[in-house]
């Protein structure tokens, strides 16, 4: 219960410090490559960290497709922004989501067992949540490089696959 | 009597006529962005469906509780049909993609 709320509480937090960081001004494309692709290391991250700790099946197998789904996004990102030459510009944004992740890092850390694998997956459901309402209200709109937008749209898709199917592996958890 | 009889013959040239041996087909079903197109296809027992992955990402072919086709990126996969019924089917990596293969007999 202290998990779930706490995970709530993280991504309301960075839903407000997201837009309260970039006040009305929307986010440049080169801003919105950075949050982007961060978004997706930080998922990696936690991937790796379920890979090594979770000893279940189905969530090792989840944490296995959102390494792999995030890495190859993140490799035709990088294909872009170098195709645009676009260099992926460091923010607020970026900030607060590698601050949050890093504090879930190290509480995820402290537990082992069914009681990780459940703050895991709850935690890919929020995470998941909060990046698509991203996209959705904030990046795709201020995006203007239509590719960067098509790819963005296309991300949006496949997040929404993965936050459904961390959903799946949440309720066959309890 | 003779009646009959001739209603029997007809019933079983009737049946040869439908047990007569059609092409089995092979139905393509592209993935493209996350999206089986077409995202329903009807087939006969028999047939084949081949899904086509123009994606980077793996995807599957999925019917809760039955078969299951791995695609992985770039690649395609077959699947014969074998039994009539209309089947849902969903990627297990990304279940927000859905598709529908009816099978008749």
């Amino acid at each position: 219960m202290t998990i779930r709320l706490t995970t709530a509480a993280t991504a309301i937090a960075l839903l407000i410090g997201a837009s309260g960081a970039l006040g009305n001004d929307k986010p440049t494309d080169p801003q919105i490559a950075h949050i982007a692709y961060t978004a997706g290391l930080l998922d990696i991250e936690a991937a790796k960290q379920a890979i090594a700790t979770s000893k279940n099946k189905t969530v090792v197998e989840f944490a296995e497709s959102m390494l792999r789904d995030h890495e190859t996004v993140n490799t035709q990102a990088l294909d872009l922004v170098k195709k645009l030459n676009v260099t992926p510009e460091d923010n607020d944004t970026s900030k607060s989501l590698s601050q949050a992740a890093e504090s879930k890092r190290q509480e995820l850390a402290k537990l082992e067992g069914a009681a990780f694998d459940k703050a895991y997956i709850e935690q890919e459901v929020a995470y998941h949540k909060q990046v698509n309402g991203a996209l959705e209200t904030l990046l795709i709109p201020s995006a203007q490089n239509a590719e960067l937008k098509s790819l963005l749209e296309t991300g949006l898709k496949l997040f929404r696959g993965h936050q459904q199917h961390a959903e799946h592996v949440a309720a066959e958890l309890k | 009597m003779f009646a009959s009889r001739a209603a029997i013959v007809l019933l079983s040239v009737g049946a040869a006529g439908i047990a007569a041996p059609s092409q089995a087909e092979t139905i393509l079903v592209a993935i493209d962005r996350l999206v089986y197109s077409p995202a329903e296809v009807d087939a006969r027992v028999g047939d084949e469906i081949e899904w086509i992955n123009k994606d980077v990402l793996v995807h599957t072919a999925t019917v809760k509780g039955g078969a299951e086709v791995l695609l992985p990126a770039k690649k395609s996969g077959r699947l014969v049909l074998k039994e009539a019924g209309s089947f849902d089917y969903t990627c297990r990596y990304h279940p927000n993609m859905k598709g529908r293969v009816t099978v008749r007999p």
